[in-house]
């Protein structure tokens, strides 16, 4: 029993003088519970809406100015026809759409009843559920107001139209975020962990004294790790073909291109941690934690970036898993073209010439 | 052929000092020892000269080239074993010095012959990962690898700690061979016994060059007369050795005890021993060897 | 004498790699028993059955009268053991690893704050206690590994390469503290790759091929073999090896 207990001291012993593990103990829960308390949450607030009112009477101005005063919706009043519309959810500026026809206040009046038409943004179904919801919620509210008023019974019914994911599949949300996830994370940890391994075997020693020259050590080991992510990208995309019916809607080259740039900027993060990191096992864990927890929580997949603290909002700009999903959605699930996504490829582009320049820089041709 | 001046590292920002004011030549085709145990500065020594570590102060040349400055030329020239076993554990022995030959914009046929001595050995096992190798068969491909370039310098870094007896002493002769082809060999042991084939050592400790001549200067450096003392009960020899009032210093070499004398001499000595029950005793002068010398500076 | 290994036609097979070929010797209390063989003999194996930490496949073993099949605990707790890959906690300091170490044996508190006073004062490490093991020099590391192996008063150690590495001056040093324990009746098991050091030994024996292929005192084995030294005698046996540890 003695011994047991001796033993175990002698183990926090180990564990507090490692600074470095410590931190990480200690240290993930706090920012975790920080992280999902208050940044982060599934409720969704201030969603962009955009109303158009064909009828303009007073019952639909009732409804705009409820929908107005809820905190769920921020009425985009710049888009007022239907291509505006069109052009907004392409480019996933707007998650839903009100539209009261021309006849709505007509209807009310002579049959009691009149459609309220919602389009949303179903690329994400669960956002698109969770704001069609709360419409619902209002819609519900307003007409037990009308109900109260007295007089005859008066119904609002909304129709409801699902874009891009009618049937509300989960696969569209979560097949572009695995993708993003899965190649970073191959991308990053294996090319930091196939340089610093040789590091740790001291083969890097040997390769240095000789006339090789380290941009090419760079080279070889980032090579077989882009081969391996297209790979991985080319059985990605067959599998959701086949088993997800998840076809990809628009120029399968430009998706290609966009994750190719995707690749490039993940092996260059992993260039940049392979660098000060000592043993394979540092740069593994310097993956994980450093990359994988801020992809899966600022993508944008899990948690919808428009809900989070600015301080977050910031900071997932610099996320480049952030940038390729809105890629990936645009190409694969709303097929559009290089008009819509050629900002994001661009700020892809400018991150991975950022990094690779910065590694290849501080890439060390000693030992020290 | 090598030449250093004043170099100083430290390690931590400057709270571990690893060497200080290393200066020391090696010439043309010299088979140069670098003796010295564990903790000495051997290691960084070879990693300032192969340009893998920048001094802290200092200036060193390799092959007329600075090791900061043209640091570029001394990796094409140099051959460069580290300390320990560092080539690539899943390939086979052949894969292993076809990927360094052609490093080395060369190809295993061009420098064969350089090779063929040791290289020989191993080639029945050429298919075998290198990572299933002896000790010594390891020792023998990383040789193979460090020369397959045909270096002007060859760098070995304690290549024959850990490898077994035999090994070591056919290590020793590989040497011998290559510096008759002219190629200048800096290595470093913690063996003394192996420095006595080297034309010039150095002897480092601390961080710190004791001394520096061939091994018959340095066995010249020994002050004073060295005796050797026998008797069956060696451990208790030693204590009675040690407790006799005249001795200077006494040292077990294995089945003898080396000692020197402060006053008093053989004579003196043998009498105070067989009263003391060793009458077996036996005392003889012998020649000092490295390892007596490295003693008597550590003690310094 | 009292004997405290015995071991009668002990074998070790992997598969069908037979590491140790029917060992059989004996080593006698107070002993400096040296324990020799080229890389790859089987050294390595036929100590790990000695500690109790491999499972011979056939044959017999006593250490300190504990049967090697049946009563392993027993043996561990009456053995030390040094090695020069590990022996101590590089980031415990230098008094809480004598704790750990006694503690693991069993010793009671009083004792190991007896046992830790007189071990720092025998090393003349006292100002050092709380120093980190990382910090000291490697010959003050392997000085204080070895009095920490016998700190709970075992009746044997074994040391495996305890001097590697280490300056000629220390190396010495080491030795007189292992003499020092067998003077105290600690049998001493020790392999080495420094010749000389197999001459402090009582007795040694050289494997090879994963047989004894001789067993005598230093004297002895120097007059059989016709060598100036140890080293002659080793070189001629190992040289004939057919196993480089391939």
């Amino acid at each position: 029993m003695k011994e047991l207990l001796i033993f175990i001291r002698k183990e926090f012993l180990h564990v507090f003088r490692d600074r470095k593990t410590l931190l990480m103990l200690f240290g993930l829960p706090i920012a975790q519970i920080v992280l999902f308390g208050f940044a982060l949450s599934n409720e969704i607030k201030n969603s962009r809406i955009a109303v158009v009112d064909y009828s303009k009477d007073a019952v639909t101005q009732r409804m705009i100015e409820k929908i107005g005063n809820s905190p769920y919706f921020n009425i985009q009043r710049t888009l007022a026809s239907a291509d505006d519309i069109h052009s907004a959810f392409k480019k996933g500026n707007l998650k839903v759409a009100v539209i009261f026809p021309a006849s709505f206040g007509d209807d009310l009046m002579h049959t009691g009843k009149a459609t309220m038409q919602v389009i949303a943004d179903a690329s994400d179904p669960n956002q698109a559920t969770t704001i069609t919801n709360y419409l619902n919620q209002i819609v519900a509210d307003f007409n037990g107001e009308l109900a109260a008023g007295g007089g005859q019974p008066m119904q609002i019914v909304p129709s409801m139209t699902m874009m891009y994911n009618p049937e509300l599949r989960g696969a569209p949300n979560f097949v572009p975020g695995v993708m993003a996830l899965v190649l970073m994370l191959v991308c990053t940890m294996m090319t930091s962990v196939a340089i610093v391994r040789e590091k740790e075997l001291g083969t890097m020693e040997i390769l240095l004294v000789s006339p090789f020259k380290p941009v090419y050590i760079i080279i070889s080991k980032l090579a077989p790790n882009l081969l391996i992510s297209v790979v991985n990208l080319c059985i990605i995309l067959l599998l959701s073909d086949w088993f997800l019916d998840l076809r990809v809607k628009g120029s399968l080259l430009l998706l290609v291109t966009g994750s190719v740039l995707f690749i490039l900027t993940c092996l260059s993060i992993g260039l940049l941690l392979s660098i000060n990191a000592k043993t394979q096992q540092a740069a593994m864990m310097g993956s994980m934690m450093g990359m994988m927890l801020p992809t899966m929580l600022l993508t944008g997949f899990l948690f919808p970036i428009e809900n989070m603290p600015l301080a977050l909002q910031v900071l997932s700009n610099i996320v480049p898993s952030r940038w390729y999903f809105i890629i990936i959605k645009r190409v694969m699930l709303k097929g559009l073209g290089i008009g819509a996504v050629w900002q994001e490829m661009l700020i892809l582009t400018g991150m991975c010439v950022l990094l690779f320049t910065i590694s290849l820089k501080k890439f060390k041709i000693r030992l020290q | 052929m090598i030449s250093l001046e004043k170099i100083t590292k430290t390690y931590n920002k400057g709270q571990v000092l690893a060497v200080k004011d290393i200066s020391f030549t090696v010439e043309r085709g010299e088979l140069f020892g670098l003796i010295g145990p564990d903790g000495a500065g051997k290691t960084t020594l070879f990693r300032i000269l192969t340009t893998l570590l920048l001094a802290d102060s200092g200036r060193a040349v390799v092959n007329g080239f600075d090791v900061v400055k043209d640091f570029e030329k001394i990796r094409e020239s140099v051959g460069y074993m580290p300390g320990r076993f560092s080539l690539y554990q899943d390939l086979t022995i052949e894969e292993n010095l076809q990927f360094f030959a052609t490093v080395f914009g060369t190809t295993i046929k061009e420098n064969y012959h350089l090779i063929k001595d040791i290289y020989q050995q191993i080639e029945p096992f050429k298919d075998r990962r290198a990572g299933k190798l002896s000790g010594g068969m390891k020792q023998k491909l990383a040789l193979s690898c460090a020369l397959i370039h045909k270096p002007a310098v060859l760098f070995l870094d304690e290549p024959t700690t850990g490898v077994d007896v035999v090994s070591r002493k056919e290590f020793w002769e590989m040497l011998g061979r290559l510096k008759a082809e002219g190629i200048t060999i800096l290595v470093s042991t913690p063996y003394m016994d192996e420095a006595k084939l080297c034309d010039r050592i150095a002897l480092i400790q601390k961080g710190n060059i004791l001394s520096i001549d061939t091994p018959e200067g340095i066995v010249g450096q020994f002050p004073g007369v060295l005796y050797g003392v026998t008797a069956e009960d060696t451990h208790r020899l030693l204590r009675e050795v040690r407790a006799y009032p005249g001795t200077k210093s006494c040292f077990a070499f294995g089945d003898a005890l080396h000692v020197t004398f402060v006053s008093g001499g053989e004579g003196e000595l043998l009498a105070w021993l067989k009263g003391k029950g060793l009458g077996d005793a036996k005392v003889e002068r012998i020649e000092p060897g490295i390892e007596d010398v490295f003693i008597h500076l550590l003690k310094d | 004498m009292e004997t405290v290994i015995q071991t009668e036609k002990l074998t070790k097979r992997f598969g069908a790699f037979i590491a140790c070929n029917e060992l059989s010797f004996t080593v006698s209390k107070g002993e400096i028993f040296g324990f020799l063989g080229a890389n790859g003999a089987g050294k390595t194996t036929a100590m790990r059955m000695l500690c109790g930490l491999l499972v011979p496949s056939s044959g017999k073993a006593s250490v300190a009268g504990f049967d090697v099949y049946t009563q392993t605990e027993k043996i561990k707790r009456s053995i030390g053991y040094m090695s020069q890959k590990f022996s101590l906690y590089d980031d415990l300091a230098v008094a809480e690893n004598i704790r750990f170490y006694g503690g693991i044996y069993g010793m009671s508190r009083q004792d190991i704050r007896a046992k830790t006073t007189e071990l720092l004062k025998e090393l003349g490490l006292e100002s050092e206690a709380k120093t980190l093991v990382r910090e000291l020099p490697l010959g003050w590391k392997q000085k204080l590994a070895f009095s920490v192996s016998i700190v709970h008063d075992p009746e044997i150690v074994f040391l495996d390469e305890p001097t590697g590495g280490v300056d000629p001056v220390t190396r010495r040093q080491f030795w007189d503290l292992i003499y020092a324990a067998a003077d105290k009746g600690v049998t001493v098991f020790v392999t080495t790759h420094y010749m000389d050091e197999a001459e402090y030994c009582n007795r040694v024996s050289i494997m090879v091929d994963g047989v004894i292929a001789a067993l005598d005192s230093p004297a002895n084995l120097k007059q059989q073999f016709a060598g100036a030294s140890m080293e002659d005698v080793f070189y001629e046996l190992a040289r004939k090896a057919k196993r480089k540890g391939d």
